[in-house]
C-alpha cells in the first residue's frame, strides 16, 4: 500500500508514550510503535480496551507530544495539531451555538475562506452525508446518528490530508452503527481519503478497513498486521461472507490473547 | 386508583392542567391560612397584618411616593452591585476555570473570601466607604462577585476537552479555541449562574438596608417595624418577593432569546 515512490503518507516511527500520573509510578502507554499509512489507504486498529489507541490517534493529531519517536505526515514531522489531520470523536463534539451548516462551516471561516465558497462546500459535504434540509437546525435537534453525520462533514470540509477516526460510531445504537458504516463505506469508496480508524469492533474493523492493525495490551505495541483482501466496493453483506468469518477468527484469536494478558 | 399509581411515581411526568391545579391550590390554601388566623382573630393584628391592610398600605405606599421611591432606590443599588460583579466575574471566572495559572493565583483567595459571612463584613464597609449607596453596592459586590467567580470557573472547567481538541484538528489556533469555542460554550452556564446570584444579592440587599440606611426596601421594612406597622413590613417583603419572580422570569426569557441554540432549563 505505498505509492510509486515507496512513501507513506503517514509514517510512525519508534512512538514511545510514557506519563506519570499524579499519585503512583510513570506509565508507558505506548512503546516503539512503528506504522505506515500508505496514500489513499483504509487503516483500521483494534485493541483491547486501555492500549492506548486513542492515546496514537492524539499523538498523530498532534493535540499531546510523545516521550520518543516522531511522527511524519507526507515526510514533514508532526508537531503541533493542523487541519491537515481531521479527527471524528467518540463523544458528540459539534458547537452546540452554532447551526449545521455553520458547523461544517467552521474549519473554512477560521481558514478565511469566502462565503460563497463555504457555502457551497457544506452544502457538498451535508449532501453527502445525508442532512440536505438540516443545515439551519442547532446541533440539540439532531439524534446522535445525525451529530455524528455532521462531526464527518465538517471533518470532511477543510479537505484534511489523513483523517483520524476515534471510534467514531462507538456511542451509537448497533442500527444506527450499521448505517453509518455504510455511509462512510459509500463516501471512503468514492473520496479514497486516506483514513486512520479506531475501534475495539473486530467486525467494523474488517468491514472498513484495508488492513488491521492489532495491537497488545498495556503498554501498547504492534502485534500483527492483517491484510483484509475483501474486494470493494463492500456492503454490510460482507459480514456474513466466508473470507469474512476467517478474518474475524483470526483478529479474535488475537485480541482475545491480549484481552487475557490485559486481565491477567 | 390508576391516577394515583400514575401521580406517585417519581421522575414522571404530569398533565399540565393537574400540575396548575396542584399549585393553584397550595397557594389558594396557603391564602385561606393567613386569611383564617387575621380576619378569624387567631393572631393579634400588630403580629399578622391582614390581607386587605396589605394592600391598603401598598396603595398608601403608592401614593406617597415611599414605596416606588425606597424600590427604585433598591432596584438601583442591586442592579449597580449585581452588574459590577458580573462584569468582573464572568471573565476571570471563565479564565479561571480553564487556565491552571489563572487558577493558581486566583482560587485559594478567593475560597478564603467567598466563606467570610458578608455581613461581618458590613461594619468594616461602613468604616471604609460609609454608609450611603456605596456600602450598599459593595456589600451586593462582595456578596456576589466571589460565589460567581467560583459558580463561572466551574462552567468553563466543564467545557469538554475534546470540544477545544476537535477545535485545533480543524485549524483553529489557541486564540481562536478561546473565543470562539471555549466562551460560547460557558454561555449557558454563564446565564444559569447570574440568574442564581441575582437572587442572592437581594439577600445581601435588604441585610446592607437593615444595617445601616435610610433609604430603599430593607430601610422601609426596618422603619416599618418601628412604628409597628406590620403591614407595611408584609408590602415590603411582598415586593421583594415579586421583584425577584419578575427578574428571575426575565432572564429565563433572556436565555431563551439570547441562547435558542442551549438546551431548555
Amino acid at each position: 500500500m505505498r505509492d510509486a515512490a515507496g512513501k507513506a503518507k503517514l509514517r510512525i516511527s519508534s512512538v514511545t508514550l510514557r506519563f506519570t500520573p499524579r499519585t503512583g509510578n510513570p506509565v508507558t502507554a505506548l512503546e516503539d510503535i512503528s506504522l505506515d499509512v500508505g496514500p489513499q489507504e483504509f487503516s483500521v486498529i483494534v485493541g483491547p480496551s486501555g492500549c492506548g489507541k486513542s492515546s496514537l490517534l492524539r499523538l498523530i493529531a498532534g493535540l499531546i507530544q510523545p516521550t520518543s519517536g516522531a511522527i511524519y505526515l507526507d515526510a514533514r514531522q508532526v508537531t503541533r495539531p493542523g487541519k491537515d489531520r481531521g479527527m471524528v470523536f467518540q463523544s458528540y463534539t459539534l458547537f452546540h451555538w452554532l447551526t449545521v451548516r455553520q458547523n461544517v462551516e467552521f474549519g473554512l471561516k477560521i481558514a478565511n475562506v469566502n462565503s460563497e465558497q463555504r457555502a457551497r462546500i457544506a452544502r457538498k459535504f451535508l449532501a453527502e452525508v445525508g442532512l440536505e434540509g438540516f443545515e439551519n437546525a442547532y446541533p440539540k435537534q439532531l439524534s446522535g446518528g445525525m451529530m455524528q453525520r455532521v462531526a464527518l462533514a465538517r471533518a470532511l470540509a477543510n479537505d484534511p490530508e489523513i483523517l483520524l477516526m476515534d471510534e467514531p460510531f462507538g456511542a451509537l445504537d448497533s442500527q444506527t452503527r450499521s448505517l453509518m458504516q455504510e455511509l462512510l463505506l459509500k463516501i471512503w469508496e468514492s473520496s479514497h481519503k486516506t483514513v486512520l480508524f479506531i475501534t475495539h469492533d473486530i467486525d467494523e474493523a474488517i468491514l472498513l478497513g484495508d488492513r488491521v492493525h492489532v495491537m497488545t495490551a498495556r503498554p501498547g505495541r504492534m502485534k500483527e498486521m492483517i491484510a483484509i483482501d475483501i474486494a470493494r466496493p463492500r456492503s454490510v453483506d460482507v459480514l456474513t461472507s466466508a473470507p469474512f468469518a476467517a478474518l474475524k477468527r483470526r483478529i479474535m484469536a488475537l485480541v482475545h490473547e491480549e484481552a487475557v494478558r490485559a486481565m491477567g | 386508583m390508576s391516577w394515583l399509581d400514575a401521580y406517585t411515581a417519581p421522575k414522571q411526568d404530569i398533565p399540565p392542567r393537574v400540575y396548575l391545579a396542584i399549585s393553584t391550590l397550595v397557594a389558594a390554601l396557603l391564602m385561606a391560612l393567613w386569611c383564617l388566623l387575621s380576619y378569624g382573630g387567631l393572631v393579634r393584628e400588630d403580629f399578622l397584618p391582614t390581607p386587605d391592610a396589605v394592600v391598603r398600605a401598598a396603595i398608601a405606599g403608592i401614593r406617597d411616593g415611599s414605596l416606588l421611591v425606597n424600590t427604585a432606590v433598591s432596584v438601583g443599588e442591586i442592579m449597580s452591585g449585581f452588574i459590577i460583579a458580573s462584569v468582573l466575574a464572568v471573565p476571570i471566572g471563565i479564565l479561571m476555570g480553564s487556565f491552571k495559572v489563572v487558577e493558581a493565583a486566583i482560587e485559594p483567595v478567593t475560597n478564603f473570601v467567598r466563606y467570610l459571612p458578608v455581613s461581618a463584613l458590613i461594619p468594616l464597609l461602613i468604616l471604609w466607604v460609609g454608609i450611603g449607596i456605596e456600602e450598599k453596592i459593595s456589600v451586593i459586590f462582595i456578596g456576589t462577585f466571589f460565589q460567581q467567580l467560583i459558580l463561572i470557573a466551574d462552567v468553563s472547567r466543564s467545557v469538554p476537552h475534546d470540544l477545544l481538541d476537535v477545535s485545533y484538528t480543524l485549524g483553529a489556533s489557541r486564540r481562536t479555541v478561546v473565543t470562539r469555542v471555549l466562551i460560547p460554550a460557558t454561555m449557558p452556564g454563564v446565564m444559569d449562574t447570574l440568574r442564581v446570584t441575582l437572587g442572592w444579592a437581594w439577600t445581601y440587599l435588604v441585610v446592607a438596608e437593615l444595617v445601616a440606611g435610610n433609604k430603599g426596601l430593607g430601610y422601609f421594612i426596618l422603619n416599618s417595624m418601628r412604628g409597628l406597622f406590620t403591614d407595611r413590613i408584609f408590602l415590603g417583603i411582598a415586593v421583594i418577593g415579586l421583584l425577584g419572580l419578575l427578574t428571575d422570569q426575565l432572564f429565563k426569557a433572556g436565555r431563551n432569546w439570547l441562547l435558542p441554540w442551549a438546551q431548555d432549563l
